[in-house]
């Protein structure tokens, strides 16, 4: 009933290709974005920070990476954790070797350090495909993971092989370290993955991203058409790579603040990330936000139904929830192959049309 | 023969050997690739949970290991058909990406009911395969090899050679690789789907069974043993996902390859190599041959 | 400006192309030739020495029986497939060894025998993919979606628009390509095909599976394609009545080897091709 686009009428393209051509979505994305702004900092506790918000934040970020790479691009990658792992350890590297660089900047370089490896590793996929690029990129996770782990310079030669992210500041404020207040922490990362969001939308609604929808799905006939397979490809490895590796930056600097190569970064991380972006919706940005929050606050409430609620010993609840983890991915690809944000999607239709059916 | 070559020798044997179970994993990813084009993810993790089936039942209920035999195999036939039912027969007709990635989620679901089932604690497996080494003089060397190795590879040629009579000689052989080429062509000469599904999966649990009870016997059936399964990956890559004879080459090739590389390249790098050498040597294959070992080169049409 | 400003500038600038097209041209200049090429996997033999030409603003019906080898005479025109032997003359002048995208880059533009579409793009975004090479803002202003980028993306959508109006598929111009019927697909391949502008359009059955009314739409969009925008055609199809009525020339080609060429009447009197046509043992 209020879901009405009638009379709404667009007297341009650009209004037409608008992120959000109909004004109620753009009321909604407003009041959203009003919300993560100016009501959660205010509200928001150091558990709820640290355990939700936070999390999500840069899960999203990552799925997004992942996402442009799979969901736009269609090349399958299992080595997620390990672009992360690209990205924590190039922040790490930075904030030690240059103690008085900005934060904001330490992100930015994480990424483009992590956008370098990550279109290394993205060179076989112009001569190979499909499950043969997906076994690829397993290469890239256990090598990098090994890599990190066994050369010593890469965690300053500290006796734990552990890095512990120091204290720095973006723009004066502090955001990473113990000691760096959640608010700034929460807001940091929300600026970050707010404009990281807003540049991905712009890059897959232009040229480039509808070359790499092309690749996706007809590559012979996008070759055909014109678009360049090795520029298409590297481009969506960089650009995916770049985001995962800030938002390892993030994971690292900011979240966790201390992280161990083979926990923090293994292949279930990977998984994870790709059960991500399954789950909300492959080829969406919001399916990114949607599959994040789901796959992070599901276990959470999972968890604490199991062990608060029905008494259930803790190793018997992780149990039962990979099982229903796997169980969802199952069901999801069953019933809903293009994920949360589909659903979404026709939940919106619906009510376009509301009361009527058709 | 010097003792640095009789070293050589060694660890070319033992890599054989781990590449036999190598192998044995593959031979269960292409088995079910074959007939259906799934890309089975879970193979690994099947492996395990036979294993801990198979340990389980033996602790749990106390049978002894000769009938936990057959009731490991009921529980992967059972499997099998569960998964025919729930999953696949409401992915008829998917991407091959999205039956991927059901995999994986089955993969999930299987690890977490082999620990809730059976605990998640390391079983030890011992159902009295021979043990320890046996020196056999050669030369003046003493070659070391593990009877355990030996007797896998026996087995796994045993199981390969069954195999390839039961796919090459037999109506549901013939029938599953009428599958393997064209689900619809294969349903519309009456080929049940649903039952040569059953079958497959069945054959490639068995398969995983059989490989899970030899890695278990060697170092105890534990989470582990799934990420050593993950090996078949690039084991597959280099034999090409539907050659039995491409599994059974590419795993001997990865096993000796890492075994080589982990003694004579691991002391300069701070070792672990094994860890991905298998994979680093696979795409560095594939940048040469995109088809595998043995695969057909591919002709693109349009 | 507004939309429908935006269209009927467009419009305009497409007529005023189309006087001045090549078509009008009368002394019949080559737009491509290939010369004694002959292409074959491992000891197959796909096309054997095969000679023939493409005049500029022509249409060109490559015809023969099913695995004559007219798929792969496309096949190696747009760069997908490399003869072995033989020459490529691109207007005039000897054409090297290139990749698809490059020979797209040229001024080729194809439609596929089964359907290549971008299934999980909607109509408009598929035919927008098909200007791609034509846009040229650089990957900061691509971020932004300002500027330049918004500019060409505008500009490129008016052109785009024009064909969609040309195909008259406005109604499907935002549903995905993959839920629409066979027909409308094949609309949506030549309009992603146009939107290239291409020199030459190569079409490979492009009235396959069609019934008689979409025959004669498909025939239509053909006849302006080739008229209004001066666009050089070479199609394959198996519709002998479409042929003669379509091509200005036409090539026969039978087991990879070229038994005809010429203008229609004279294609249907050649005896070689009646036999390869009703079957007469080889």
């Amino acid at each position: 009933m209020f879901y009405r686009e009638t009379g709404q009428f667009k007297t341009n393209y650009s209004d037409d290709r608008a992120i959000f051509p109909i004004a109620q979505d753009r009321y909604g994305i407003m009041i959203l974005l009003a919300i993560a702004f100016f009501v959660i900092p205010f509200t928001v506790d150091d558990y709820w920070g640290n355990a939700i918000f936070l999390p999500l934040l840069i899960y999203a970020l990552i799925a997004m990476g992942l996402n442009v790479l799979v969901g736009y691009c269609g090349q399958i990658s299992l080595g997620t954790a390990a672009f992360m792992a690209v990205g924590s350890y190039a922040s790490f590297k930075l904030m030690t070797s240059f103690p008085g660089l900005d934060f904001s900047i330490v992100v930015l370089m994480s990424g483009l350090i992590t956008a370098v490896v990550g279109s290394l590793f993205g060179l076989p996929s112009l001569r190979i495909k499909g499950f043969y690029l997906a076994v690829a990129t397993l290469a890239a996770q256990f090598f990098i993971i090994w890599l990190v782990n066994k050369v010593e310079w890469f965690y300053n030669y500290s006796a734990t092989g552990q890095i512990n992210a120091p204290e720095r500041t973006a723009l004066m404020f502090p955001v990473t370290g113990p000691n760096a207040p959640i608010l700034y922490k929460y807001f940091f990362c929300l600026i970050i993955v707010v404009l990281a969001a807003l540049v991905t939308k712009n890059i897959v609604r232009g040229r480039i991203g509808r070359q790499w929808m092309a690749i996706r799905d007809m590559d012979i006939a996008a070759e055909l058409i014109g678009v360049r397979p090795l520029t298409t490809k590297l481009s969506a490895f960089a650009v995916s790579s770049f985001l995962i590796g800030m938002g390892g930056a993030l994971y690292f600097g900011v979240w966790l603040g201390a992280a161990e190569p083979t926990e923090a970064f293994g292949i279930d991380q990977s998984f994870l990330i790709l059960f991500m972006i399954i789950v909300g919706g492959l080829g969406t940005i919001l399916g990114s936000f949607l599959g994040a929050a789901f796959l992070w606050l599901f276990p959470i409430a999972f968890k604490n139904f199991m062990v608060d609620g029905l008494g259930l010993s803790t190793a018997m609840s992780e149990h039962l929830q990979i099982i229903l983890m796997g169980g969802l991915i199952i069901f999801f690809l069953i019933v809903e192959p293009h994920g949360l944000a589909r659903l979404w999607q026709i939940t919106k239709e619906k009510l376009r049309i509301w009361p009527f059916p058709h | 023969m010097s003792v640095e070559f009789g070293f050589f020798l060694e660890t070319v044997i033992s890599g054989l050997m781990a590449g036999v179970m190598y192998a044995l994993v593959a031979l269960g990813f292409v088995l079910i690739f074959k007939a259906s084009g799934i890309f089975n993810f879970a193979q690994g993790v099947m492996c395990l949970f036979a294993a801990l089936t198979f340990v389980g039942v033996q602790e749990k209920f106390g049978l002894p290991a000769w009938l936990a035999l057959p009731a490991a195999v009921g529980v992967m036939i059972l499997l099998a058909w569960l998964i025919e039912r729930l999953v696949l027969r409401h992915l008829v007709n998917q991407d091959p990406i999205i039956l991927f990635m059901a995999t994986i989620g089955l993969a999930y679901v299987l690890e977490g009911l082999g620990d809730l089932m059976w605990g998640s604690d390391v079983k030890l497996l011992d159902i009295g395969l021979p043990q320890g080494a046996s020196d056999y003089m050669l030369d003046n060397f003493n070659l070391y090899v593990e009877k355990l190795e030996v007797v896998a590879a026996v087995i796994a040629s045993i199981l390969v050679a069954a195999l390839a009579v039961f796919f090459q000689k037999t109506r549901v052989g013939r029938a599953l690789r009428a599958v393997a080429d064209d689900h619809q062509a294969a349903l519309s000469v009456g080929i049940s789907l649903n039952t040569i599904w059953v079958i497959v999966w069945s054959v490639a649990g068995i398969v995983a069974l059989v490989a899970g009870i030899m890695w278990g016997s060697k170092s105890g059936v534990q989470f582990s043993l799934s990420l050593i399964a993950l090996k078949a990956l690039p084991v597959l890559i280099l034999g090409g996902f539907t050659s039995i004879p491409g599994a059974i080459v590419g795993g001997l090739i990865i096993g000796v390859g890492e075994k080589v590389a982990e003694v004579y390249m691991g002391p300069f790098v701070g070792g672990a190599v094994e860890n991905w050498f298998a994979y680093m040597l696979a795409l560095a294959f594939l940048l040469v041959r995109p088809q595998g070992l043995f695969g057909e080169k591919i002709i693109e049409r349009v | 400006m507004t939309f429908q400003a935006n269209v009927s500038d467009a419009m305009s600038d497409a007529t005023s192309n189309a006087a001045t097209g090549p078509a009008s041209a009368k002394e019949p200049e080559m737009m491509l030739a290939v010369e004694h090429v002959s292409l074959s996997f491992g000891g197959v033999k796909a096309i054997t020495d095969i000679s023939f030409d493409i005049h500029k603003g022509e249409i060109r019906a490559i015809i023969g029986p099913n695995g004559a080898g007219k798929t792969s005479m496309l096949n190696v025109i747009n760069g997908f497939y490399h003869p072995q032997e033989g020459t490529i003359y691109w207007q005039g002048k000897v054409r090297r060894r290139m990749k698809p995208h490059e020979a797209a880059k040229s001024g080729i533009a194809r439609t596929f025998q089964n359907v290549a579409l971008f299934k999980g793009m909607s109509t408009l975004d598929n035919v927008m993919t098909g200007r791609g090479l034509k846009m040229k803002s650089n990957f900061f202003w691509q971020c932004i979606h300002k500027g330049p980028a918004l500019c060409e993306e505008n500009e490129h959508r008016a052109k785009v628009e024009e064909i969609i109006d040309f195909l008259e598929i406005q109604h499907i111009r935002n549903k995905p390509v993959g839920k629409l019927p066979y027909g409308l697909q094949k609309r949506v391949e030549l309009a992603r095909a146009l939107a290239m502008e291409p020199d030459l359009l190569l079409l490979d059955e492009p009235m396959a599976g069609m019934n008689l009314e979409e025959k004669e739409d498909m025939s239509r969009f053909i006849i302006e394609t080739n008229q209004r925008y001066g666009t050089t055609i070479a199609l394959i199809e198996h519709d002998m009545g479409v042929v003669m009525d379509l091509s200005d020339r036409v090539v026969v080609l039978d087991y990879g080897k070229k038994i005809g060429d010429g203008p229609p009447a004279e294609v249907q009197a050649n005896q070689e091709v009646i036999d390869a046509y009703l079957g007469v043992s080889h």
